[in-house]
């Protein structure tokens, strides 16, 4: 069932951000960067916590993840740490998605140029 | 014509069914993505038992992170984003998708000053964006629990 409910509400959210794209003529930073607070944003009114466990990556997947999982390191690191974890808690959490597009980005660079479009 | 009445020329010839055509497009595309990203959820936890559910998910990310890369690297991505629009840029693989591309148009700079300075010329503002708000929200839970 968890299945389903990926698929519905992941496409939910994509469609959202086709529907910004339509209407607004934003460019695909702002869009992602307003995913990106949508999701610390529910993420701090603790309606993200729910929202994974219903609909699993369908959440985690779309952007929103990205910055529901900064300020959720955040606050963890906060209850472990104390004061530190403000500063550490955020990048820690989410390093292993960083560090990989990083990395990746870098090799496919390497190897592959620029088609012409 | 002021741009006001350009504005509302166009939205009188797109046709309407054209935006749900491309909302519907952006919907499965995106939904399938993350039913991808539930699949490799539900394989990597049979797989690596011990695992907790962030570090499975942190797993999930980064693989995905890591075909949206290659995939773009072909030149299938572009395809995909061409078909799907929000479908594509709103999921991580977008987020790739523009650290990618950027490392590939940039290349021809040379690989520091082209590939590596310019790589996060689209996904930077994401993860400035992100770590500031995550760290004003810590801020704010910091000190809301110094007085609970």
């Amino acid at each position: 069932m968890i299945f389903l409910w990926a698929f519905l509400i992941g496409g939910l959210i994509c469609a959202l951000g086709q529907l910004l794209i339509l209407k607004t003529n934003w460019t695909p930073a702002r869009i992602l960067v307003s995913f990106v607070v949508l999701g610390a944003i529910l993420q701090v009114c603790t309606v993200f916590e729910p929202l994974k466990k219903f609909a699993g990556a369908g959440v985690t997947t779309p952007i929103t993840g990205f910055g529901a999982g900064l300020v959720k390191g955040t606050f963890e690191n906060i209850d472990k740490y104390g004061f530190i974890g403000i500063f550490t808690g955020g990048l820690t959490a989410m390093s292993a998605g960083i560090a990989v597009a990083i990395v990746s980005g870098l090799m496919i660079g390497m190897l592959f140029k620029s088609r012409s479009k | 014509m002021d741009k006001a009445e350009y504005a509302a020329y166009i939205k009188k010839i797109t046709p309407k069914s054209k935006v749900w055509c491309s909302l519907l497009r952006a919907f499965i595309v995106g939904g399938l993505i993350c039913l991808l990203g539930e699949g490799l959820n539900a394989l990597y936890k049979m797989w690596l038992p011990n695992y907790d559910q962030t570090q499975i998910g942190a797993l999930v990310s980064s693989t995905l992170i890591f075909l949206a890369s290659v995939l773009t690297g072909l030149g299938v991505y572009d395809k995909i984003g061409y078909f799907a629009g929000g479908g594509s840029i709103v999921p991580i693989t977008g987020f790739s998708n523009s650290i990618t591309s950027a490392a590939m148009e940039f290349r021809k700079e040379g690989i520091i000053f082209g590939t590596c300075a310019n790589m996060f010329k689209i996904a930077g503002p994401v993860i400035v964006v992100g770590t500031a708000i995550a760290m004003l929200c810590g801020l704010g839970y910091f000190i809301v629990g110094l007085f609970l």
